[in-house]
């Protein structure tokens, strides 16, 4: 496959227009807005439609409406544009319309400040908008793999008629490297729900309404044995020198990526170190991080956050193993050095 | 012997039986955009997007495709409709909570993009579902149950006017005022809702038609009264007629 160099945001935009997306809504907000701008000069050249919303609001429920009569659609934004959608995530996902979310996570909370950040997990993995939903969730950590896993939401998006979250940050819809895309073909079949207008067929709803409480708890029923199906096909993560490792980092996206070096030095230095990296923060891979983390003697959390994945590893970890901290917050990127020097005064205490 | 049917219920009605409360004019308008479908002959190309307030559930009331959009957006969700699918007719039926308050900025900026979706407007100066609390909408001095004084231009601000506001937009095709108290407002207001569909469907611009409409229930007052309480308050406040037409005549 040929390379190109890529920024971040564009790769991710990119690989829509390959994964057959041709509607995009969004609002400009930093640290994503070439995204924005990729698809408004990308879009028109394929055939598709870019259109700027007048809000977050009003781009998540045109994304709905688009999502409804059968297109791949997209929208991208950052944190408060973010909390804006949420409503209408919780609708898209009641009334089952595939779509795909970009947050490119900056500092909060409030108006926070634009440099990368983690701080929106508990969003984006514990519900963020109101009712029973869940929302398939990816945290890449390379330009190449954004490409990878917006191609892969888009098919989960259809799969399970779900809306799906590419989780990032600044740092890596910022940085440019080599991307190859993956030619695929492009399948989804939508023609039993979508509403196409009622010829020759009677007509059909999409909605996320119903006011009587069975038959809304029977609309639940039906999200929760897809969200099982999800939990168990589609739970993701990357294991790195897991076996004979002493000590275990678990962190994911940009910090999972800086973790590696952290194994890496630590290896020159002898001391065994691996890299748990969850791809998938919904679906979270407690069974495969509850079997890495057997007989370690440690493992350690790594977060651009207060802590907010720290409480999936304790759920996975169970007790079992000792587990410790380190995050960063506001937009402050962890050095891999710091990380390193953390975790050496952690083995010395040992 | 042959019949021929000069009366029967329009094509685009499900044939669910309306939720409305007696009196309320919420089902007149249903049958004349089901009727307005049917002559255009779009049913089988139409979808509705219902609002949520007492129309919630006018997407199961139309023998049409349909959604259900959040509080306020059903022109966001009628924009994306048409983006991806430019070859349907979709239009939204709105109350005026849901049009001229939360959704002010969807309504204004839908308008100004000029998006081919139509828009059936009810106004009926209330929050109807929610159980009667004031509407942008609501006349001064009127009683809610929030606002139990009566409005006040010092505490609540002013009736909103939305056709006064929406004219000066450029994306405007259709724009007109109406109401549905007597056979003849009827026929009239059937007239708009078509010309605000031929907006879209002749690739013109956006069309939206206004109803001033009663709430007997929350108006406390029989379907009689509030009939003439919408004549003589209703209509002094908000004056019919035709705002813009870029449609002109049928020929
Ligand atoms: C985000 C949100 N806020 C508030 C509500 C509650 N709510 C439902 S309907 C409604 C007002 C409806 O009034 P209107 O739009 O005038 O319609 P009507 O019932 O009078 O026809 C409100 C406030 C809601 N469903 N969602
Ligand atoms: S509450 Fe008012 S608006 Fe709602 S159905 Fe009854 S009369 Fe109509
Ligand atoms: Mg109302």
């Amino acid at each position: 496959m040929k390379k190109v160099m890529m920024k971040g945001v564009e790769a991710i935009g990119e690989a829509a227009i390959k994964a057959g997306c041709r509607n995009y809504f969004g609002y400009p907000i930093t640290p994503q807005s070439e995204l924005t701008e990729y698809m408004a000069r990308r879009l028109p050249e394929v055939g598709g439609s870019f259109l700027q919303a007048e809000s977050e609001v009003a781009a998540v429920n045109m994304l709905y409406g688009a999502s409804s009569v059968g297109k791949r659609v997209m929208t991208s934004t950052s944190s408060p544009g973010f909390s804006l959608m949420q409503e209408g995530i919780s609708y898209i996902a009641c009334a089952q319309l595939p779509a795909v979310f970009v947050n490119v996570v900056r500092g909060g909370p409030g108006l926070g400040d634009i440099q990368p950040s983690q701080g929106d997990y508990f969003q984006a993995t514990k519900g963020g908008g109101h009712g029973d939903y869940r929302l398939i969730v990816l945290s890449p950590s390379t330009v190449q793999e954004a490409t990878e896993l917006t191609l892969l939401a888009f098919d989960l998006a259809d799969k399970y008629r779900n809306p799906v979250l590419i989780f990032a940050d600044g740092l890596l819809g910022q940085m440019m490297e080599p991307v190859a895309f993956e030619e695929k073909e492009i399948t989804y079949d939508n023609s039993h729900w979508a509403l196409t207008g009622s010829k020759n067929r009677p007509p059909r709803q999409v909605t996320s309404f119903n006011i009587d409480p069975y038959g809304l708890e029977k609309m639940n029923i039906e999200l929760q044995k897809k969200y099982r199906q999800v939990e168990a096909n589609e739970t993701r993560y990357e294991e790195f020198l897991i076996e004979d490792a002493d000590i275990l980092i678990v962190a994911h996206g940009t910090v999972g990526r800086i973790a590696k070096s952290v194994v890496r030095m630590a290896r020159e230095e002898g001391l065994k170190i691996g890299l748990f990296r969850p791809i998938t923060l919904y679906p979270y891979p407690y069974d495969a991080l509850s079997k890495a983390a057997q007989e370690k003697s440690l493992v350690l959390t790594v977060e651009m956050s207060s802590g907010q994945m720290l409480e999936d590893v304790k759920l996975a970890v169970c007790g079992k193993t000792k587990i410790e901290f380190y995050g960063r917050m506001a937009g402050v990127v962890p050095t891999p050095e710091e990380i390193f020097t953390h975790l050496k005064t952690l083995i010395r205490g040992q | 012997m042959e019949f021929t049917a000069v009366y029967k219920m329009p094509d685009s009605l499900s044939k669910k039986p309306f939720t409305y409360c007696p009196g309320c004019h919420h089902g007149i308008v249903h049958r004349l955009v089901a009727e307005v479908i049917d002559e255009l002959g779009i049913r089988e190309k139409t979808i509705i997007v219902a609002p949520v307030g007492c129309s919630v559930f006018a997407y199961e009331f139309f023998n049409t495709d349909g959604t259900v959009a959040p509080h306020g957006r059903a022109t966001a969700v009628a924009t994306g409709m048409k983006r991806a699918r430019p070859d349907l007719v979709v239009f939204t039926y709105q109350g005026d909570g849901d049009l001229a308050a939360i959704g002010t900025a969807e309504t204004i900026h839908t308008a100004n993009r000029g998006e081919r979706v139509t828009t059936i407007f009810i106004n009926n100066a209330i929050y109807g579902m929610t159980g009667g609390q004031m509407a942008p909408t609501t006349l001064l001095g009127m009683k809610t149950t929030t606002s139990p004084y009566g409005r006040s231009p010092e505490r609540e601000g002013y009736p909103v006017h939305m056709c006064e506001i929406l004219k000066e937009l450029k994306g405007v095709a259709f724009l007109a005022r109406t109401k549905v108290t007597t056979p003849k407002d009827v026929l009239t207001t059937k007239k708009y809702i078509k010309k605000a569909f031929l907006a879209q469907t002749k690739d013109i611009g956006y069309g939206l038609v206004e109803v001033l409409s009663t709430c007997p229930t929350n108006w406390g007052m029989p379907p009689i009264k509030a009939m003439q309480w919408l004549e003589q308050n209703m209509v002094v406040e908000y004056p019919l007629g035709v705002f813009v037409d870029k449609v002109g005549e049928e020929k």
